[in-house]
């Protein structure tokens, strides 16, 4: 047990010595934590639009202004061609080109077959279709607005309707940032540490202080908890803090047992710990172990259901999500903090961990060896 | 002096395919990257799971759940009985969305009443929500439309779409150049940030600066096996994209290969003036990693619209490469353009790199003495 403890303070005094790593542990995760949640939005808050009105009538500049006032639209550029902003869109200053044919209003009034012509640069075919479906929202309203204007429109015939009525729980305002910055915090504490620990024996090793370990009667499993406690209780200081910062600056909601989040967190670094030593005593060089543990961040990152949601993975990789801590662990944290969900809702996540947990950290301790 | 130079090159290169596994990585990253964007990593969904609360239970109720689960967006994974059950499948995650049928549904509909169908959608996640939401209220409106029998209307204004640039909105023609922008730089700023630390860090470094190679050839010499192993590795990811998820080039591939290579001085440029700054690898990867890969993957564009970020994070995007190489890649490839469309952000990368070189050498030359 002394034993154990001295190495823990070694580590801790040779993390702390360290300057370089000493503000990647500490800021740079909280300035991540804030710029990723600002910039990790997939809303489409602004279309740059084009217009060519051939028209020029009084139903075009109603509908024109229409789309300005609106707060989605930036209108770039209205012009009599259509030769002038189909440039614009190459060039990328322009997503949507909405083009009046000529005797547009006559047309219309006169009750004949008429349509306005949308060209969407559809390069990114996601935010397309919702720029998309903004300017057909916008149109077809005005569509009803003139509509009620029309002389010898015919009446509506009395009918049954369907009403649709839509609530959105959790989140009633679709506030973005309350559903990444948990996801965020779980995926940076997780992969901090496991980068960390990915390149800590290896360095011992490239450095030649793993000798004199050697040398000393410490045992394995001693050696790899000594190890892993200072990074545990680094990860966990760092989710306090990410925490107090969420709430603070982006005021997540925090339905849940925060206790239950924290004893998740605690797990779910232990299994990421193991993974890390593993890489590090499987590698040679800190530099191998740098892109082994980047190999796996970075699968681990885009298939944690962290930017995108796992239910619209094929079937074949929803399984394969289920060997990744991080995907567990933005479940966790978004589950418990946003939906205020309980043990028995996250207690797959548990397991699944606690599995992960014993198979890295066997992996860990029986691929580290003392004597070569 | 070009003889000691190539045998420099060499050397290093003994060195890199001698390691194996950092060979695996070099060439399994890209490929593993490519394959996962290409078939997880989407926002459309299928089979999403919804729940209903059917208060009716009648003919119409029946035929609207059918409707709602023939189209392949939905499952039906299971009726509630009330509000309580409604949360607590929300809690759990099983469900994402559920539809409230009122009771006396059909019997409204047919009488030419009204009958107010509620949508309650599990909006911890905004976009999934939405979207749910959206699809729903699209595919009652039809149902409604069928039950009615389809009647055309006068004064309608119609709507010609085209999608232009990628008519069947792959998802594959948005994220090919993003995953080539990035690799370019993981590979070539972090592999060389982390050689020229690791030098520097064993000591060797010293020996090298000692011996009569000029430091710039020894620079140079680190840096060219990276040079192209990542510009195979570029052309290894626009073949897969080509020939794997159907990613065309319309435009000139000289021109496309030639600012591959622009974009690749800039990313070692950048390489290098890190490892000039870094006393360690640890210190050299976090830098590389902080600095590099998560505003590459971030703020360029790639993975979110800029024009959604928030000013200071436009302007970031401003001052990161990848965020003018991505347009270059994607005016090329798939507007088939050339030089006349994207001669600013050529001139910007130009810049950038001679900019990022000079310190880099300043830097070197303090460090050197």
């Amino acid at each position: 047990m002394k034993r154990l403890l001295f190495i823990i303070q070694k580590e801790f005094i040779q993390i702390f010595r360290n300057k370089a790593i000493l503000p990647l542990i500490t800021v740079a995760p909280i300035m991540q934590l804030i710029l990723l949640s600002y910039a990790a939005s997939n809303e489409v808050k602004n279309v740059n639009l084009a217009i060519v009105d051939q028209d020029l009538s009084s139903y075009s500049r109603r509908l024109v202004n229409k789309i300005r006032i609106s707060d989605r639209f930036s209108i770039i550029d209205a012009s009599y061609t259509e030769s002038h902003v189909l440039a614009l869109m190459e060039s990328g200053e322009v997503d949507i080109i909405l083009q009046f044919p000529p005797n547009f209003e006559t047309e219309f009034l006169k009750g004949e077959d008429i349509s306005l012509r949308i060209q969407v640069n559809a390069i990114n075919g996601q935010g397309a279709t919702i720029g998309f479906s903004y300017l057909n929202n916008i149109i077809q309203s005005f569509n009803q607005e003139i509509q009620g204007e029309v002389k010898g429109m015919p009446r509506k015939i009395k009918q049954g309707g369907i009403e649709i009525e839509h609530s959105y729980w959790y989140n009633s305002e679709l506030n973005f940032q309350h559903f990444m910055v948990p996801g965020i915090l779980g995926e940076l504490v997780t992969i901090l540490v496991m980068l960390l620990t990915a390149m800590n024996v290896v360095r011992e090793r490239e450095i030649g202080t793993i000798e004199q370990i050697n040398v000393t009667p410490i045992r394995n499993w001693q050696f790899i908890l000594g190890k892993m406690v200072p990074f545990l209780i680094i990860g966990m200081v760092l989710l306090t803090v990410g925490l107090i910062a969420g709430k603070l600056i982006f005021d997540v909601p925090m339905r849940g047992n925060l206790a239950l989040v924290f004893a998740f967190c605690a797990l779910n670094l232990t299994a990421v710990l193991g993974l890390g030593l593993f890489i590090s005593n499987l590698v040679d060089t800190q530099q191998q172990a740098m892109f082994v543990a980047f190999f796996f961040v970075i699968i681990f990152i885009l298939m944690s259901g962290l930017f995108t949601p796992i239910e619209s993975m094929p079937e074949w990789a929803q399984y394969l999500t289920l060997p990744n801590p991080i995907a567990h662990f933005v479940e966790v944290m978004r589950k418990v903090l946003l939906k205020g969900s309980d043990f028995a809702d996250v207690m797959f996540n548990f397991r699944a961990t606690v599995v992960l947990s014993i198979v890295f950290n066997t992996l860990a301790v029986m691929s580290y060896r003392k004597v070569d | 002096m070009y003889k000691i130079f190539v045998a420099f090159v060499k050397k290093e290169f003994y060195h890199i395919l001698r390691d194996r596994r950092t060979l695996i990585i070099l060439f399994g990253i890209p490929i593993a990257l490519v394959l996962i964007f290409g078939y997880t990593v989407t926002n459309e969904f299928k089979g999403a799971s919804i729940a209903i609360l059917d208060q009716a239970h009648d003919e119409l109720s029946r035929e609207y759940m059918l409707h709602l689960q023939a189209s392949g967006h939905f499952e039906i994974v299971g009726n509630a009985y009330s509000y309580e059950e409604i949360e607590e499948s929300f809690k759990s995650g099983e469900v994402k969305m559920t539809i409230v049928i009122p009771p006396d549904f059909g019997q409204d509909f047919y009488r030419g009443e009204k009958t107010k169908v509620q949508f309650l959608a599990d909006a911890s996640e905004p976009n999934y929500a939405s979207t749910l939401i959206n699809y729903a209220s699209q595919m009652t409106r039809k149902f409604q439309m069928e039950k009615r029998g389809n009647q055309k209307r006068p004064f309608q204004i119609n709507i010609e779409s085209r999608m232009i640039y990628n008519p069947r909105l792959e998802s594959a023609y948005n994220f090919i150049p993003g995953v080539v922008a990035l690799i370019l730089m993981l590979i070539s700023a972090m592999m060389t940030s982390l050689t020229i630390a690791r030098e520097k860090e064993l000591g060797t470094m010293d020996l090298l600066l000692v011996s009569p190679l000029p430091p710039l050839i020894i620079i140079l010499g680190k840096v060219t096996p990276y040079i192209i192993l990542s510009f195979l590795n570029a052309l290894m990811i626009l073949a897969m994209g080509y020939f794997v998820f159907d990613v065309p080039i319309y435009g000139n591939v000289f021109l496309l290969m030639g600012l591959c290579i622009l974009y690749l001085t800039t990313a070692l440029a950048l390489g290098v003036l890190i490892s000039t700054k870094a006393p360690t690898q640890q210190a050299a990867m976090m830098g590389s990693l902080f600095s590099l890969m998560l505003p590459t993957m971030l703020l360029s564009g790639f993975l979110f619209p800029i024009s959604s970020m928030p000013a200071l994070l436009q302007a970031i995007s401003t001052i990161i490469p990848a965020t003018y190489f991505i347009e270059i890649l994607k005016a090329i490839m798939l507007k088939g353009v050339g030089m006349e469309v994207i001669w600013f952000p050529t001139i910007i990368l130009f810049l950038m790199t001679f900019f990022l070189l000079g310190v880099a050498w300043k830097n070197f030359e303090v460090v050197s003495k």
